[in-house]
């Protein structure tokens, strides 16, 4: 039954939507690993749900809100240091750099 | 019988950012035009480990606008991730509201030459923004510049139906919101400062001879109108392109050919197409597991319907009737907002002449701010004393240079009216007797005008007429002298 759950089209496509490169035999390996959970998890689709409420969050917590305060931002240098390309412009302006983006 | 030729349909997807001070997930600044990146935190920089919480006073914006727009409101909502790789999005999700929006099936009503009609909302729901871009535009392909400021600043956006039908509907639609959205305090709409943004959804039908039914285009969106102007041409001219492509290319239908995506070149007045993305959008959208839901009740939904106050609409239609304003008027006294609205009531109140009113206060008092800049609350000139001074102006048949020099008196000095008009010396004539004089002197001292009369040209009147304003400096009423005037050549 393994292998059916997903095809290698769609493993391929779920890559590449999270901007993954995969190679053939990581893609087989994937498609068969991936399936596995989502037969797994299949296995939930067998209950029977009727009249249970679906639930959108683990806790039973709900509106929890802040007031709409201003509270300290991080120095900019400290905001773009972690970035893996930062520009600062003759007028000292710190940017994050990212390779360019036409249109 | 229907001549046209096609019938345009429009929807406009509308985003206001919301007046908060803070963005809608973390405590950083909203303020437009700080230095790049200087508004940042580990939340909306989606750092490792940190945890977003809702911001109370955008959510309750939220729902004001949702009410406003006569929504049905979600009583239990919840935060759907929608998942996109863009420079401008540190997450790589963008915190939306997906099957359970804020509001839902509303309406906004809109005043076209044909009356009142009535656009439907299909949905509106908050969401964060993302960064702002900057590219190297000489194509020298050196890297973007991003600059993270505007990521997660609260947004409203409004979908509207396909149900404008026209470029003119569509430009009143989005001129009528942005009033809402500023009289509710929900968002300041500045469209340079992109707080106000527009992508419109065109179409076309087209009506086939007898028995052919209707055809219709593919939809194009054309994104980010940042104009009323734009947006008007925008859609006028993709209309007309969509009716000629279909001409040269009869299988250019709805269904046939898929949705695209165009921008609107303000200097060659056209529509841009955006390279066809290959892929169809796949979100992935699933329920944020950092946010918790939010419930609104009864209680809290009513306190928000209590700060709604009078809404545009509402206004509208009691200025026309309870003081028998045309439309024009109302539109001009609407368009400069709910402050200058209740000034008018006022000055209204207090001169019993609605009509005067809204033209002192469109036009002197407009000048008046434009020179001195500040808004009416700073005005030395209350709405009260605006209205006697409209009462006295009547009451004595003061001329419009004698008003004015009493107006600008009275704001300058911060006089009532009639210590202004007694600093000015203005001279009123209320005696009839005296009157005669004046005209008789007048008569006296212009023969030839009094000949011209005498031969049949009546204008020759307006010189003697002129003579005698000009000696009382106009503190005599004009269609007292005419009468007086007409009286006395005649008896002669
Ligand atoms: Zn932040």
């Amino acid at each position: 039954m393994s292998g059916q759950t997903l095809t290698l089209d769609e493993v391929r496509w779920i890559a590449h939507l999270a901007r993954l490169e995969l190679s053939e035999a990581e893609l087989e390996m994937m498609t068969r690993q991936l399936g596995a959970i989502v037969e797994y998890v299949a296995q939930l689709q067998t209950l029977d749900t009727e009249g249970v409420e679906p639930l959108a969050h683990a806790l039973p917590v709900s509106n929890v809100f802040r007031d709409d305060v201003p509270g300290e931002p991080l120095p900019v240098d400290q905001a773009v240091a972690a970035a893996p390309d930062r520009r600062v412009t003759p007028r000292g302006e710190r940017f994050f750099a990212v390779p360019a983006v036409l249109e | 019988m229907n001549t046209q030729k096609y019938h345009i349909v429009v929807g406009l997807e509308v985003h206001v950012q919301l007046l908060t001070r803070t963005k809608l997930f973390c405590g950083c600044g909203t303020v437009f035009g700080a230095a790049p990146n200087s508004q940042t935190c580990p939340v909306c920089l989606g750092l490792p480990g940190s945890l977003p919480v809702m911001n109370r006073r955008a959510f309750e914006l939220g729902l004001r606008a949702a009410l406003a727009l006569n929504c049905s409101i979600a009583r239990f909502t919840k935060w759907d991730r929608k998942n996109y790789y863009y420079p401008d999005l540190p997450k790589n999700y963008q915190i939306s509201q997906y099957d359970l929006p804020l509001g839902s099936e509303g309406w906004l009503e809109i005043n076209t030459s044909q009356g009142i009609k009535r656009i439907g909302i299909i949905r509106c729901h908050l969401e964060e923004d993302a960064g702002k871009m900057l590219h190297d535009e000489r194509g020298t392909g050196r890297d973007s510049l991003v600059d993270l400021n505007r990521t997660g600043t609260p947004l409203l956006e409004i979908v509207s139906k396909p149900e404008l039908s026209s470029p003119e509907e569509a430009r009143l639609y989005l001129e009528e919101m942005r009033l809402l959205m500023r009289e509710l305090g929900v968002s300041d709409c500045e469209m340079q400062e992109g707080s106000l943004r527009c992508d419109a959804n065109v179409n076309i039908r087209i009506p086939q001879a007898e028995g052919g039914g209707v055809l219709a285009t593919p939809i194009v969106e054309i994104k980010n109108l940042n104009s009323f102007r734009f947006l008007e041409q925008a859609v006028r001219y993709e209309a007309q392109r969509q009716y000629e492509q279909w001409q040269k290319d009869p299988g250019y239908l709805l269904g046939k050919v898929s949705k695209a995506t165009a921008g609107w070149d303000e200097a060659s007045g056209r529509t841009v197409f955006q390279r066809r993305k290959e892929e169809a959008a796949d979100y992935r959208y699933f329920p944020d597991p950092d946010l918790i839901p939010v419930i609104v009740d009864d209680a809290w939904l009513e306190r928000i319907r209590g700060e709604l106050g009078e809404l545009p609409s509402a206004m509208r239609k009691r200025l026309g009737t309870q003081y028998g304003l045309s439309e024009y008027d109302v539109g001009v006294l609407m368009s400069l907002g709910r402050q200058t609205v209740a000034y008018f009531e006022e000055t209204a109140r207090v001169c019993q002449d609605a009509k005067a009113a809204v033209n002192w206060i469109t036009n002197q008092v407009q000048a008046t701010l434009k020179d001195r800049g500040g808004d009416l609350a700073e005005l030395p000139l209350s709405a009260q004393r605006l209205g006697e001074l409209i009462a006295k102006q009547k009451e004595l048949g003061l001329n419009k240079q004698t008003a004015q020099a009493v107006y600008d008196k009275m704001l300058h000095e911060d006089l009532e009216v009639a210590a202004a008009i007694e600093a000015l010396q203005i001279r009123v004539v209320t005696d009839t007797n005296a009157v005669v004089e004046l005209v008789r002197a007048a008569i006296a001292a212009n023969p030839k005008a009094v000949a011209d009369y005498k031969k049949g040209k009546t204008a020759a009147a307006n010189v003697l007429k002129g003579a005698v304003m000009r000696q009382t400096k106009g503190s005599v009423r004009a269609d007292v002298v005419e009468a007086v005037l007409k009286e006395e050549l005649e008896r002669g």
